[in-house]
């Protein structure tokens, strides 16, 4: 099967640009970290506290795409993992994320900005972690 | 009512960044970490980008005292590498890369009404309310 994308440099740092300006924003605001999984996770977890902001972040994540649609542009995205597999990962995910408090957002794209020492530490794990999951079941299973 | 509206900004702008750097394709999020395989680099330009305006921005920030509609910043305090953080991040970067899904993508493309995409969502939400309703409050009894 072929899965290869186009290399895109500008895209992607225009993208990441983006992630960036968002995540000084929210902090600059709110005094908040833009982790996604903390935020999700406190959004439905019993801590209570401010669910609000976090909400309104979720319901601005989500409309994101759609603003982007309205231009009249596309956005592709294929998705070549089973049913079963699909499941497994989200809990891996969800699961995960919990355990080691944050994902891409808060560990990596916060935590390294802040040359914190655990964001360092979770990134290179889950990005080794990955490589290890895309090997195996595009090349061994 | 500040708070959330500022908070809604920063999630619509957060969003666009995997949309238009193309990470909301699991497919181009795997390719970056299948290096024997099809591998396309453009998932490090997301992240060098994101780094290089963030950290600029963080560190003008550290030297201003309170945020716009808040009282303080709420800076992550913790240091120490414990066994949680190793393994919490293993066990999410075997999802991520099982699915190409990370959480904030996930969300995103629920907006584009694909079923894998529910499915995917389903299940880690599920695993986020397992932990925090759940095992969490196995392990921590004290903070439960």
């Amino acid at each position: 099967m072929d899965y290869a994308t186009e290399f895109t440099p500008i895209s992607a740092a225009i993208g990441g640009g983006l992630i960036g300006i968002a995540t000084i924003w929210l902090m600059a605001a709110n005094g908040r970290i833009a982790g996604i999984s903390g935020i999700a996770g406190s959004l439905i977890g019993p801590d209570g506290g401010d669910r609000t902001w976090r909400l309104a972040f979720i319901i601005g994540l989500i409309l994101a795409p759609l603003g982007y649609m309205a231009t009249g542009r596309e956005i592709d995205v294929s998705i070549p993992a089973s049913t079963p597999i699909l499941v497994i990962a989200g809990l891996l995910v969800g699961i995960g994320t919990q355990l080691g408090s944050g994902c891409t957002s808060g560990h990596g794209v916060c935590g390294i900005s802040r040359f914190s020492v655990r964001g360092i530490v979770a990134t290179i794990t889950f990005m080794v972690t990955g490589a290890i999951a895309v090997y195996l079941i595009r090349h061994v299973l | 009512m500040l708070r959330a509206l500022s908070s809604l900004i920063a999630g619509l702008i957060f969003g666009l960044g995997p949309v238009i750097s193309g990470m909301i394709n699991p497919t181009k999020v795997q390719n970056f970490l299948d290096i024997t395989g099809s591998w396309d680099p453009s998932l490090a330009f997301v992240m060098g980008a994101a780094l290089i305006v963030t950290g600029l921005g963080f560190a003008v920030l550290k030297t201003s005292s309170r945020p716009l509609f808040d009282t303080r910043f709420q800076w992550p305090t913790r240091t120490d590498l414990d066994p949680r953080l190793i393994s919490g991040s293993a066990t999410f970067g075997a999802g991520w890369g099982l699915a190409g899904f990370c959480p904030g993508p996930a969300l995103s493309a629920a907006a584009l009404g694909a079923g894998p995409v529910y499915i995917f969502l389903i299940a880690m939400m599920t695993g986020i309310a397992l932990w925090r309703w759940v095992i969490a409050g196995m392990l921590d009894p004290k903070t439960a």
